[in-house]
């Protein structure tokens, strides 16, 4: 724990900037109904209020508190983006490792099945996947799911891969040991961190990528609030010169820049102080 | 061998040299005061084990050093300049012109993306030193005195299209480009097989004498040093531990330390006989076996009987490490079986009986790879206690206890470290362990002690016999290093191009080399004797080849 | 015949094999939409003769796979089919929408690549400099804004607040070309901020990844300057990743425009392509679809093929 605190100590100011944005943006989403003066769908007052004392960031195009829906809106986004990028890392870690362990067949078939998915612009895969399922939250999340095992899968792979070919790994081959024990134990650990900083990066995809669906109309469906889709409620705005549209995408861009700060910092120290 | 003159004008004076590393807790010294001079083409040879320096030295003496690193006090006087103090600019333009650099890896040092003779050609076209074509045309002067075949063409081939002998040779020609005053030379035959090494040392000692290069030669090897150097300087853990002209320095060495890697060279254990009639332990019976259509092993055979070692030995690509992973059951043999105590063991590991598998244990050649970072001691030698002989607990800890004892480590103070905290003789001594806890009857030892420091290496040989007395244990130890077969081996295999060419007890194969390769192998070992290279060469030039 | 040809005509023929798998995979997929197509247009309304009629003028009745390659062999010649929504050629809706878009990516493509190679190496020629750290910064905070923030963002600024550029792209083909660059200047540079960052930080990292060799210690130690180390030593080993990441960004502008096209209302494909989804015109999100994914996988497949031909460990078998 005090060496936890003692490499906390060593962190440039954009991780510390990063992991105090982190936090803020855990507790407004776990506290979201506590914070926000007003109910999510609820209309409390006329179309496009300017921002006032009592609607702080002004009301949206139905006249719901902009405020109020932003702070909902953490809650949806992130606890969607999170959920996706934990099925997607799940799913695509242990596949990759156990391609990596078993090789041969195992590891071409599905190998060329990650392929043929990265072969497919993603956003046009799941435009065309979401056309197939129809868009609902369920089909979104697992869509984007299945788009991210395709690079964590790669990414798992080529690391289990490197770990593979250590004597280590022979030897408890040669011990007899079984699949399961090969991966949880031996394996894993050595590319867990690898797999961790890989996890902020895609949180931050997976997270990039529902916004933009729902930009799009195609993701999060109204009148649930999320930022992608209030941007393009309100976009219209933008054309009076208001900033408030804004407001969300700048939420989306804080919470990514924050993650990516984190993420490099944590690279750049595994890499081994390097440079 | 030159004679050293005491009147040659000085060239190099380092004095009172401090370098200090990154390391992740603050600073580390890496050079600590060292004093060196070097006159005009004198040859200084620098001897240590891996971290005493000897890279950082000789990188210094460049006015170089890695990224990282930072020259804290001291003087490198080169020429009347003082490199430590200098502008970047001045030492750069001494570098690849005045002063030139062999590097252990030829391979890795030469860059994948330019042909030889543009590389060559660089220094002197980029310095100014000699237009293209003259640069050219001494390039290939300099291939022919190196003795590299076709020296034409080989400037205008790509790193990767020529061997690793040939590349060192062709380094030492590139540092030669601008004629420099001074080269340093990295542990350049490392890497090398030791029939390679003896042409790549004779090649590079000759052009050092003929253009009257001083140089500074690193190197682990004394023997190697003693053929290249006027004197010796040696270095433990950044200072200077003697210097001393090369002839007295091996016949009279004053330290303990230095005293002390003299004597590992030349261990030797009582031979175990083996019993008549016996069954072996393990056996090859005319195993072939390759990889796709590269066919690696061609009719191998032979016999591991009980508490006895037995050296395979070969240069790299000879097939010793293969016929480890048939034995293993890594790799299934095309044609041939392995035999355990009589009965035929199934060609693929994972059709193995957990007891076979128990039976046959592996030490790894790579301290490093061999132990999972991320798993502690505890761990790492409890698995297999656990694994086969079912202990659990209060017994399992206790049988953790007594096998590192058995490995001379403390169980109070390494038990639950991680391998990432241990020296590598001590990694090395817990994969020893890792083997040791299967109570095995036998045990492949490939290379154990070569990624090692001789002293450790001797501590690593004594330890192995000590166990295999007390367990009985039959032992196979693959080597390329022909003092360590003699420090081991009760009996020894000698492989060529994936052929058993040799088989016999260690005193008469070495005393009476039945097979014109054994000749070559053992002729092609540096003694400590100075004039050995000389000898060598001398009688390979009286019976051209 | 060189190895490398070998190597090359491998990924060609892994590329025709994966459009096609890629071109199967998207024809099966619009075949398990839930529900009739004939039934879904016609309405529930319909009589069952009629559905089937319409059924027999689609092609529908047919089995799979020969509507399949009938539909494959349509689009190699250019022939997509007809719309559901409009009837029209799908054709005649794309050709002029994929100029626009192939425009819009080429634009982005011509101004980002050459400043982002050269930040890139300028980065790593100064490593850890203030100018270093600085392109660090920014370039991470870039790679992490979204699309459509920094197209508002510029809209706002660039388009509402001092009118220099229009809001909404409506070009068209037979404008001038000045008058062409002028309405798509917007959403260019949206794509060209976006793309960049991430160009210039894989650039840096290739070439940093290099500098660690040996052979770059032994640049230096032959006395050869930091510029030149850089540009002969490093740049022709790092070749291969660079071009990777520019081929990944090229793929990436001729998807990423999707977004961008929509807040800019460019007449392009990515719009056609949120339009036909929002409204099920599966025929041409099939179409569209195959399209982009034929880019995307071409535009990796120029990029195997290069990085192959610069390796340098293929080099002298070249001939």
């Amino acid at each position: 724990m005090t060496r936890f605190f003692q490499t906390l100590k060593t962190a440039p100011y954009t991780a510390w900037f990063g992991m105090a944005v982190i936090l803020l943006v855990a507790i407004i989403a776990i506290l979201a109904p506590v914070i926000a003066p007003y109910g999510e769908t609820a209309v409390v007052g006329e179309q496009y209020e300017p921002w006032s004392s009592q609607f702080l960031l002004g009301t949206d195009n139905l006249g719901r508190d902009m405020f109020s829906r932003l702070i909902y809106g953490t809650r949806n986004t992130v606890g969607l983006a999170l959920l996706t990028t934990a099925i997607a890392f799940t799913v695509g870690s242990l596949l990759g490792i156990v391609a990596a362990v078993v090789g041969g067949m195992t590891d071409r078939l599905l190998s060329r099945i990650i392929d043929v998915i990265m072969a497919i612009p993603s956003l046009i895969l799941a435009l065309m996947l979401l056309t197939i399922v129809g868009a609902s939250i369920a089909s979104m999340v697992l869509v984007i799911a299945l788009i991210y095992v395709a690079p964590v899968f790669r990414l798992a792979r080529a690391s289990a891969q490197s770990v593979v070919v250590m004597d280590y790994i022979q030897a408890a081959r040669l011990r007899g040991e079984g699949l399961g024990w090969l991966v949880v134990r031996e394996v894993l650990p050595n590319i867990a961190s690898t797999l961790v900083a890989e996890f902020g990066l895609r949180f931050c995809f997976v997270f990039l990528f529902i916004a933009a669906l729902s930009f799009l109309g195609l993701g999060i469906q109204p009148p649930t609030a999320d930022w992608g889709s209030m941007l393009k409620e309100n976009a219209t705005l933008i054309s009076f010169g208001d900033i408030t549209p804004l407001l969300p995408a700048a939420a989306i861009a804080v919470l990514t820049v924050s993650i990516n700060f984190v993420v490099d910092w944590m690279l750049h120290r595994s890499s081994g102080l390097k440079d | 061998m030159k004679t050293v003159g005491k009147d040659r004008p000085p060239l190099l004076t380092i004095r009172d040299l401090r370098i200090e590393g990154k390391s992740t807790n603050g600073w580390t010294r890496l050079v600590d005061g060292v004093d060196l001079d070097l006159a005009r083409g004198e040859v200084l040879g620098l001897i240590g084990e891996s971290g005493a320096g000897k890279s950082t030295l000789g990188l210094a003496a460049m006015g170089f050093t890695r990224d990282g690193c930072r020259i804290t006090s001291g003087s490198i006087g080169f020429d009347g300049i003082d490199l430590a103090r200098c502008g970047e600019h001045v030492r750069r333009d001494f570098r690849g012109k005045r002063i030139a650099y062999v590097a252990q890896s030829a391979a890795a040092s030469f860059n994948p993306a330019h042909k030889l003779i543009d590389q060559h050609c660089e220094a002197p076209v980029v310095k100014k030193v000699m237009p293209r074509a003259k640069a050219e045309a001494e390039a290939v002067e300099l291939y022919r005195k190196m003795r590299l075949p076709q020296p034409e063409g080989i400037g205008f081939r790509y790193p990767h299209q020529v061997s690793g002998g040939q590349l060192q040779r062709a380094m030492t020609a590139m540092a030669m480009a601008c004629k420099p005053d001074l080269i340093i030379f990295d542990e350049p035959t490392t890497a090398l097989d030791v029939t390679t090494q003896i042409e790549v040392l004779a090649s590079i000692r000759d052009i050092v004498e003929q253009f009257g290069t001083a140089a500074i030669y690193i190197s682990h090897d004394l023997a190697v040093v003693a053929q290249m150097a006027d004197r010796i300087m040696v270095l433990k853990n950044g200072r200077t531990v003697e210097t001393a002209e090369t002839r007295t320095m091996l016949s009279a060495p004053q330290e303990e330390y230095t005293k002390s890697l003299w004597a590992v060279r030349s261990l030797e254990r009582p031979r175990q006989e083996r019993g008549t009639g016996a069954r072996p332990v393990m056996s090859l019976k005319n195993v072939d076996a390759g990889y796709g259509a590269a066919k690696v092993l061609e009719d191998v055979s032979f016999d591991i009987h009980c508490g006895q070692t037995v050296a395979v030995v070969g240069e790299s690509g000879s097939g010793k490490s293969t016929a480890a992973r048939v034995i293993s059951g890594i790799l299934k043999p095309s044609r041939g079986e392995v035999l355990f105590e009589g009965r035929k063991l199934p060609a693929d590991y994972l059709s193995r009986s957990r007891e076979d598998l128990r039976h046959v244990q592996m030490i790894y050649q790579m301290p490093d790879t061999a132990l999972n970072p991320r798993q502690s001691i505890r761990d790492i030698i409890g698995r297999p206690v656990e694994f086969y002989l079912g202990l659990k607990g209060r017994e399992k800890e206790q049988r953790i206890r007594a096998l590192l004892e058995q490995i001379e480590l403390d169980p109070a103070i390494y038990m639950d470290r991680r391998p990432t905290e241990l020296s590598g003789g001590q990694k090395q001594r817990i994969g020893i362990a890792r083997a040791l806890a299967a109570e095995p009857k036998f045990i492949i030892c490939d290379e154990v002690t070569s990624a090692l420091d001789q002293l450790v290496a001797a501590g690593i040989l004594a330890l192995l016999a000590r166990v295999q007395k007390e367990r009985d244990l039959a032992l196979m130890f693959i080597t390329h290093d022909l003092a360590t077969v003699k420090a081991v081996a009760d009996e020894v295999v000698v492989m060529q191009h994936g052929r058993v060419v040799e088989t016999g007890a260690v005193e008469t194969v070495f005393a009476n080399p039945a097979h014109a390769y054994t000749t070559h192998l053992l002729q092609s070992v540096p003694e400590m004797d100075p004039d050995w290279l000389t000898r060598r060469t001398m009688s390979n030039r009286a019976v051209p080849a | 015949m060189g190895r490398i040809w070998i190597l090359v005509g491998e990924r060609l023929a892994l590329g025709v094999i994966t459009l096609l798998v890629v071109s199967a995979l998207i024809f099966v997929g619009v075949e398990l939409l839930p529900g009739d197509l004939a039934q879904e247009i016609l309405g529930q309304s319909a009589t069952p003769e009629t559905v089937a009629a319409f059924r027999h003028e689609l092609g529908l009745d047919q089995p799979a796979i020969q509507r399949y390659f009938h539909w494959l062999l349509g689009a190699v010649q250019g022939d997509f089919g007809t719309s559901l929504a409009n009837n029209r050629p799908i054709s005649e809706l794309l050709s002029v929408r994929l100029g626009n878009t192939l425009f819009l990516a080429a634009f982005a493509a011509t101004v980002s690549i050459p400043l982002a190679l050269t930040l890139g190496i300028l980065a790593a020629l100064y490593r850890n400099s203030i100018f270093d750290r600085l392109c660090n910064v920014v370039a991470l905070i870039w790679v992490s804004l979204p699309e459509f923030f920094v197209a508002y963002v510029l809209i706002l600024f660039l388009a509402v607040r001092v009118a220099l550029f229009p809001s909404l792209s409506n070009i068209d083909p037979g404008m001038p070309f000045g008058e062409l660059v002028y309405r798509s200047f917007l959403p260019a540079l949206t794509l060209v901020l976006v793309v960049m960052a991430h160009m210039m930080r894989m650039t840096r990292a290739a070439i940093i990844n290099v500098l660690a060799s040996p052979y770059i210690e032994m640049a230096r130690l032959k006395g050869m300057s930091r510029l030149r180390v850089i540009l002969y030593h490093a740049l022709p080993n790092a070749l291969a990743p660079i071009i990777n990441v520019v081929a990944l960004n090229l793929a990436y502008l001729v998807v990423g425009v999707v977004v961008v096209e929509v807040v800019f209302v460019y007449p392009g494909l990515g719009q056609l392509f949120v339009d036909a989804v929002t409204h099920r015109d599966v025929m041409v999100v099939q179409s569209v679809g195959l399209l982009f994914a034929a880019a995307y996988i071409l535009l990796n497949l120029i990029a195997d093929v290069l990085s192959i031909v610069t390796n340098p460990r293929l080099m002298g078998e070249r001939r």
